[in-house]
């Protein structure tokens, strides 16, 4: 199996995709810019929630991962006991360790540094993180994104709750078709071969199945297991033949 | 007050799995089965995500204009449409069919 993260420390030694690092901060611009803005659609479903403009605007200072956010004000908003909504939020807020799992090895950061990146392990800076071909594009790809989202998110939060009077409905606006856009274009680029196809159609499958079943924010959880799942499935067809070591390997370079 | 607790538990939940991911000594990530799981599993939460956010309303499913507005935006991106237009894309055509009565 080939390791995406055995990366060189500088572009143009050999990896097919290096690119310069303008491509990279244009990249990471481009999803900070498109994913902060929409944070106006948070403040604006948040001060509609009924929650205070500092209420509001702590949640996206302080919590930073969108679907945590957008989770607990819903479930505020429905009534919920505030411990169950908070633990909802979290159950959406774990995938994001996974997310650092993946980030720590690509970024190699000194460990005195990792508790101020720490906040910007989100689902967008990493899917910016993993598409870069060198450990430099990862770095700048992460801090531009990061920085970005966070000045913007924060910014139209603010001027969300503030204008959420103003604008009315806004589903009306299609709004709430920003936060499933934004995954699935964060998620595109992650389909390259079968094995990812696979794992992403189990994992919609769970999703949506357990949805009516499980409480709020536990179907995201039980559909990562479709990553094992599929994983241990592919290990049994290969079924210990030799064979199915050089397809792995195989596979694992289509990945970059 | 409890809107304060509530906000104040996901702030210190969220911050903390975070940094855990960060954290996890890199001995515990040298095995090839390891590497290849943390790779797999954004795969699976965001597919799940995108499907729940298009589909769930509260606790049901449901076929509504989001459906045509997130359909819109996985053309977008077979179009290798830069990420701005493809989310663009699915808010003004979720828009159009609710305008529309849809």
């Amino acid at each position: 199996m080939t390791e995406q993260t055995a990366l060189p420390d500088a572009p143009g030694t050999g990896v097919a995709g290096a690119k310069p690092d303008a491509a990279v901060v244009r990249d990471a611009l481009g999803v900070g810019v498109a994913v902060g803005l929409s944070g106006f659609a948070f403040g604006v479903t948040s001060a509609g929630s009924g929650l205070g403009l500092a209420q509001t605007c702590a949640l996206s200072l302080l919590v930073f991962t969108g679907a945590s956010q957008f989770a607990l004000v819903g479930a505020l908003a429905a009534g919920g006991n505030p411990l169950t909504a908070a633990a909802g939020a979290f159950f959406l807020g774990v995938r994001n360790a996974f997310y650092g799992l993946r980030l720590s090895q690509l970024l190699a950061l000194p460990r005195a540094v990792r508790p101020f990146a720490a906040q910007w392990v989100i689902d967008e800076t990493t899917a910016v993180a993993l598409t870069q071909p060198t450990r430099r594009g990862v770095r700048i790809g992460f801090t531009v994104t990061g920085l970005t989202l966070y000045v913007l998110w924060n910014l139209t939060t603010l001027l969300g709750a503030l204008g959420a009077e103003a604008i009315g409905d806004t589903d009306a606006w299609g709004l709430d078709a920003a936060g499933p856009a934004v995954f699935l274009a964060l998620l595109a680029p992650m389909l390259k071969n079968t094995t990812e196809r696979a794992v992403a159609a189990l994992a919609v499958l769970l999703g949506l199945g357990l949805l009516p079943v499980l409480p709020a924010g536990v179907p995201v959880l039980v559909a990562a297991l479709a990553a094992p799942l599929v994983l241990w499935a592919r290990g049994r067809r290969a079924g210990g033949a030799e064979a199915a070591a050089g397809r792995g390997a195989a596979e694992g370079e289509n990945e970059r | 007050m409890t809107v304060w607790i509530a906000i104040g538990v996901t702030a210190v939940g969220c911050y903390a799995v975070k940094l855990l991911g960060l954290l996890v000594p890199a001995g515990a990530l040298e095995r090839p089965l390891v590497r290849r799981l943390a790779a797999l599993l954004p795969v699976a939460l965001l597919a799940a995500l995108t499907a729940q956010q298009t589909f769930a309303d509260g606790r049901e499913l449901v076929l509504d204009a989001r459906a045509a507005g997130v359909a819109a935006a996985a053309v977008a991106l077979l179009l290798r449409a830069p990420f701005l237009l493809v989310v663009a894309a699915a808010v003004v055509v979720t828009a159009g069919v609710r305008a529309m009565g849809g």
